[in-house]
């Protein structure tokens, strides 16, 4: 009978249904409990991280006026799956950009996740979104997410300023708090105060079903967090000071910087051409950086601080300064001209008649008096060697800010140049060089090179008669957090403090009757120091330094202009007008000024190269 | 009257029942869950499916009394009637009923919405035990044979006509009943072992599908009558062979070969001793078994190396959709992914009831009904998987071991006829859900939403646990 004779059947049928049944919890326990990538999908499957952006910082000048704000801007943002029949040209239209680029963002927006908003166009400007605002029903599947773009006061203090851009990989990489669409700060003070400008973002996380629908907060918002603005920034900028240095310097190539010399705050810094920060804003700035970027004038390149020139004969009151200290000379230190300096067949060439003391030597930028000083300082007996007294001599001049990192707050600095003595032990040979090897250093030219921000820095150091602050940009911070502590602290060159009168008084004269007389502020008494530093490919560039007043120094300044010539032709009479107008706020001789605005170098130059 | 009544709870097969009720009450809860919304807070609101499901578990149960009270012959009287009814009622649904989903299976009438295809299960499997369990049917006489499938195919056919290919494919399910008649075995291991490994071939690497066929061959070897002794002698000299062939490939020949020729290999060294043995006992099975296994691994061989070398790219395509395979994020591969990802991300012990977020907002598609097993999968985890697969797989085994102590043919025939059918769709269901099987929209028995498919599930358990409650009395 069946019954008996297949019965056992029922083992196998049980068996087969056991095993796939088996084979089943196996694959379970594979997907449930082994494998967690389906708990990470799960997750991107519901929530929505919404990201709340903060406003950037406000930055004031030290006046307070206002240099940088927030504007509202716009985001277009496509859910491909909502998106319904519309007219493709008239949204292009609307935002200014080609079907065809619209047609690629799209598709990419698609090839993204069909469900989800994704970003087509960042930045679109206030104008342009009232417009779009009207006609925003006309195009389903689209909202606007509300942003902010930066907005620059003025057109100028772009260097100082710097500007934001989106985070790329190098950034997201590097710093985890930056995702992708974040705005960083690039370079100037968006760069180096960067944390406390950019606030910090909010997250909030939503629970989405299916259709992206937002159904609430994840376990009632406990894991968003809020949004915090970002701190307001007070520059110690005083931008009518800076946009007056601008002004003179246009059609120029070169550099101004000013500093307060009792604390240290930079006044104006003025990097010539210069540009309009708010070139560098929103969807403009993939059409105006390249442009930039290939002008052959570099206006993106920060010469007061990148710029490296021989500091020429405004080094020389550092050479008295380091003599005096040293000893070899004193203030009544007297040495013969007659034309110049002869090392065997080579003349340091100079044009006074008989001998200078200190004072006089520095007005007149006697070159032969500061040859004669530099020997003894390099053939100083107590230092033994040339090259030991050489490193006394560097260490000195590094004291004035000189050939250092300052380490300020703005971003970007150069070193500057002032090689150690195994430069020129390497060079010449250890014991084969001496004073007058590098005899070119006593007057500021040969191996030695400084950016306009240090000499700057020296001659606030000069006006405060022995010491300085570094130099920074920033005075103030909203919410309490004081500047950095380094900026408080003397940088102390251990000069003794009556040495400075004497070199000092020289500077006076310099203005007075000397070479720097461009300079001259009625009824206040500047003193300065012109220069000129060799270009070998050019016509010489036009540098000037000086403090002001005398006493109780308020403002301290270096002035470059390329090709300018000689410091009296261009730097001089630019610095006087800074310094005029700072400290009184009001230009005397309109005619310097108006020549000093029209003048353009910088055609010249082209042809020059050309 | 009344004790006859008492007879009934008496020899009523209360773990049957038991089971039954808590599938039937686990499915509610999930359903609850799958469809819970905020908004409708209270689990007792009958505008809610999990509310007009508590509805459709009352008047199961209603009808499970009407079943147990009834009079157990009126089954095999009636079967044929069922079963014509049945039919009538499949063709008048192509012309009057509701088209859903393009396939016209629905009778609505008022709000009542019924699917004739679902209570077609058990009048085919009534008419089918008629059929079978009749004195002098004999499954070798070919007129018989074609006969009792044509009952299967009547219905099948019908059904086909709606569309509603998984009500069709249910009922090649009862290939089992066949074998356990006395179908020869060859038959069910070519269709099951010819699909299996044609399938897996397809979706699993070769090495897993060749160690599934040396398994498979092991319990066949078991099948034909052989002790487990010799299976498990079997299994270890190609276990042996092969990892002394993976020694000497890993070692001396730098991974030369891949996996699955190793195991091949051993395979190929085990016919010489099936032989030898084979003499010595004078039973040839074994060498029959592994003769078979070495034409399945050319079978695999020749199903591998058609797919990737002769087909081209556009009928690989094809037949990987059909077939669930191919991630298509649209479609069925999407419905797949999502609900892998509800299953996948409950862990081990589950996010809790209530908590499953892919169910709750709706990244599963049809999460109350083909689907539900996601929610179980989502909230209770792999505990609670295993244990509902459990339940599942203990109802079967024990309506087999039930099927197999009736007296009569009938009710036996019948009984294997629910265990296949039940099997069939728990296996069918759970699998397209964890992307075993391709999809195919059956129910998950007692669990997914629906009165149509409650009831008839019901209708086709109790009507076995009627007439094995009155086993004794058939003599």
């Amino acid at each position: 009978m069946n019954q008996t004779r297949y019965s056992n059947r029922k083992i196998i049928i049980g068996s087969i249904f056991s095993m796939i049944l088996l084979i089943y919890v196996i694959k379970l326990f594979t997907i449930q409990v082994m494998d967690s990538s389906y708990k990470m999908s799960a997750e991107s499957n519901v929530f929505r991280k919404v990201v709340d952006y903060p406003a950037r910082g406000l930055v004031f000048d030290r006046n307070n006026k206002l240099l940088v704000y927030n504007e509202s801007s716009y985001d277009l943002l496509v859910t491909p799956n909502h998106v319904e029949p519309f007219d493709t040209l008239d949204l292009c239209e609307i935002l200014g950009v080609s079907v065809e680029s619209f047609r690629k963002e799209f598709q990419k927006a698609e090839q993204y996740a069909r469900y989800k908003e994704s970003v087509i166009f960042k930045q679109i400007t206030k104008h342009r979104y009232s417009h779009l605002q009207e006609k925003m029903y006309k195009f389903p599947g689209f909202d606007v997410q509300k942003r902010t773009a930066r907005k620059y006061e003025y057109t100028g203090a772009a260097h100082v300023l710097g500007y934001v851009r989106e985070a790329d990989t190098a950034v997201i990489n590097h710093n985890p708090y930056y995702k992708a669409g974040d705005y960083v700060g690039v370079t100037g003070i968006e760069k180096s105060y960067e944390e406390q400008l950019r606030g910090r973002k909010g997250l909030k996380i939503y629970v989405v079903d299916v259709k992206n629908r937002i159904q609430g907060s994840y376990k009632d918002g406990c894991y968003d967090t809020a949004a915090i603005v970002g701190e307001n920034v007070t520059s110690t900028l005083d931008i009518d000071l800076q946009m007056y240095g601008e002004k003179l310097m246009q059609n120029k190539v070169g550099a101004i910087v000013a500093i307060e010399p009792a604390t240290g705050e930079i006044l104006a810094l003025v990097s010539s051409p210069g540009y309009d920060p708010n070139l560098l804003v929103g969807s403009d700035m993939s059409i105006n950086y390249p442009k930039l970027e290939r002008d052959k004038f570099k206006p993106m390149y920060n010469r007061a601080l990148l710029a490296m020139y021989p500091p020429g004969s405004t080094f020389k009151p550092i050479n008295a300064l380091i003599g005096l200290q040293e000893g070899v000379i004193n203030v009544n230190s007297s040495f013969p001209c007659n034309g110049g300096f002869s090392i065997g067949s080579h003349v340091v060439k100079c044009h006074h008649a008989g001998s200078l003391d200190l004072v006089s030597a520095i007005q007149h930028s006697c070159n032969a008096w500061f040859c004669y000083e530099f020997t003894k300082i390099i053939g100083d007996k107590k230092y033994g060697r040339a090259d030991s007294a050489y490193s006394n001599w560097r260490r000195r001049v590094q004291s004035f800010g000189l050939g250092k990192i300052l380490n300020s707050d703005l971003s970007q600095e150069k070193r500057g140049i002032i090689y150690s003595k195994d430069y020129f032990n390497r060079f010449y040979g250890e014991g084969h060089w001496s004073a007058f090897t590098i005899i070119s250093l006593s007057i500021g030219q040969g191996e030695l090179s400084f950016t306009p921000l240090q000499i700057a820095n020296a001659c606030a150091t000069i006006a405060n008669r022995g010491y300085y602050y570094i130099p920074h940009i920033v005075k103030e911070i909203d919410g309490g957090n004081s500047i950095d502590q380094r900026f408080f602290e003397k940088q102390d060159t251990h000069i003794r403090k009556e040495y400075f009168d004497a070199v000092i008084e020289g500077m006076y004269q310099v203005c007075e009757m000397g070479t720097g007389r461009a300079a001259r502020v009625p009824g206040i008494k500047v003193c300065g120091k012109t220069g000129t530093a060799q270009n070998p490919h050019g016509k010489d560039h036009s540098i000037f330094e000086a403090f002001a007043p005398m006493d109780n120094p308020k403002i301290a300044i270096a002035v470059y202009v390329e090709n300018g010539g000689f410091g009296a032709q261009y730097a001089a009479p630019i610095a006087g007008l800074m310094m005029e107008k700072y400290l009184t706020d009001t230009i005397t001789r309109k005619d310097v000024e108006i020549r000093m605005c029209n003048a353009n170098l910088m055609d010249a130059n082209a042809q020059m190269k050309n | 009257m009344k004790q006859r009544g008492a007879n009934i709870l008496r020899s009523l097969d209360w773990p049957v029942f038991m089971l039954y009720t808590a599938l039937v009450f686990l499915g509610w809860f999930n359903i609850h869950a799958a469809v819970f919304d905020d908004k409708y807070s209270s689990i007792f609101d009958f505008a809610a499916r999990y509310g007009k499901q508590l509805v459709w578990i009352g008047v199961s149960y209603i009808i499970i009394i009407l079943i147990m009270a009834s009079n157990y012959r009126i089954y095999s009287v009636l079967s044929y009637f069922i079963y014509g009814g049945i039919i009538i009622l499949l063709m008048a649904v192509l012309v009057v009923g509701t088209k859903t989903n393009g396939a016209r299976s629905w009778f609505e009438i008022g709000n009542l919405k019924i699917q004739p295809a679902e209570f077609a299960k058990f009048a085919t499997a009534l008419a089918l035990s008629k059929f079978m369990s009749a004195y002098d049917f004999n499954l070798n006489k070919l007129r018989d044979l074609i006969m009792s499938a044509s009952i299967i195919l009547l219905p099948a056919g019908l059904i086909l006509l709606q569309p509603d290919m998984g009500s069709v494919l249910v009922y090649f399910s009862l290939i089992f009943v066949f074998y356990r008649e006395g179908m020869t075995g060859m038959i069910l291991l070519l269709v099951v072992l010819g699909i299996a490994v044609f399938v897996t071939t397809l979706q699993y690497e070769l090495s897993v599908v060749i160690i599934g066929l040396v398994i498979v061959a092991g319990i066949w070897h078991c099948g034909m009558g052989r002790s487990l002794t010799e299976t498990l002698i079997a299994w270890g000299i190609i276990i042996v062979l092969t990892t002394i062939f993976w020694v000497i490939n890993h070692f001396a020949l730098n991974d030369k070969f891949e996996f699955h020729f190793l195991i091949v290999a051993a395979s190929l060294l085990l016919l010489p001793v099936a032989l030898v043995y084979s003499y010595m006992k004078k039973n040839w099975t074994a060498v029959f078994v592994c003769g078979g296994l070495l034409l399945m691994f050319v079978y695999v061989f020749s199903v591998d190396f058609v797919f990737n070398n002769v087909m081209t790219d556009h009928q690989q395509t094809l037949i990987r959709v059909f077939l669930g395979l191919e991630v298509d994020p649209q479609g069925t591969g999407y419905n797949v992914e999502q609900s892998k990802i509800a299953i996948g991300s409950g862990g081990f012990a589950g996010k809790g009831y209530l908590q499953g977020t892919q169910t709750k907002y709706n990244f599963v598609p049809e999460q109350a009904t083909d689907f539900i097993f996601c929610t179980v999968g989502e909230e209770w985890g792999f505990l609670g998987s295993t244990i509902v697969i459990g339940l599942f797989l203990t109802l079967i085994l024990r309506i087999i071991y039930l099927a197999e102590k009736q007296r009569s043919v009938f009710s036996r025939i019948y009984g294997y006829c629910v265990a296949s059918i039940l099997f069939f769709h728990v296996a069918i269901n759970v699998g397209m859900t964890i992307g075993l099987v391709p999809v195919i929209g059956i129910p998950l028995p007692f669990f997914s939403y629906g009165g149509s498919s409650l009831w008839s599930f019901t209708i086709l358990l109790f009507i076995f646990v009627r007439m094995d409650a009155s086993r004794d009395e058939l003599l």
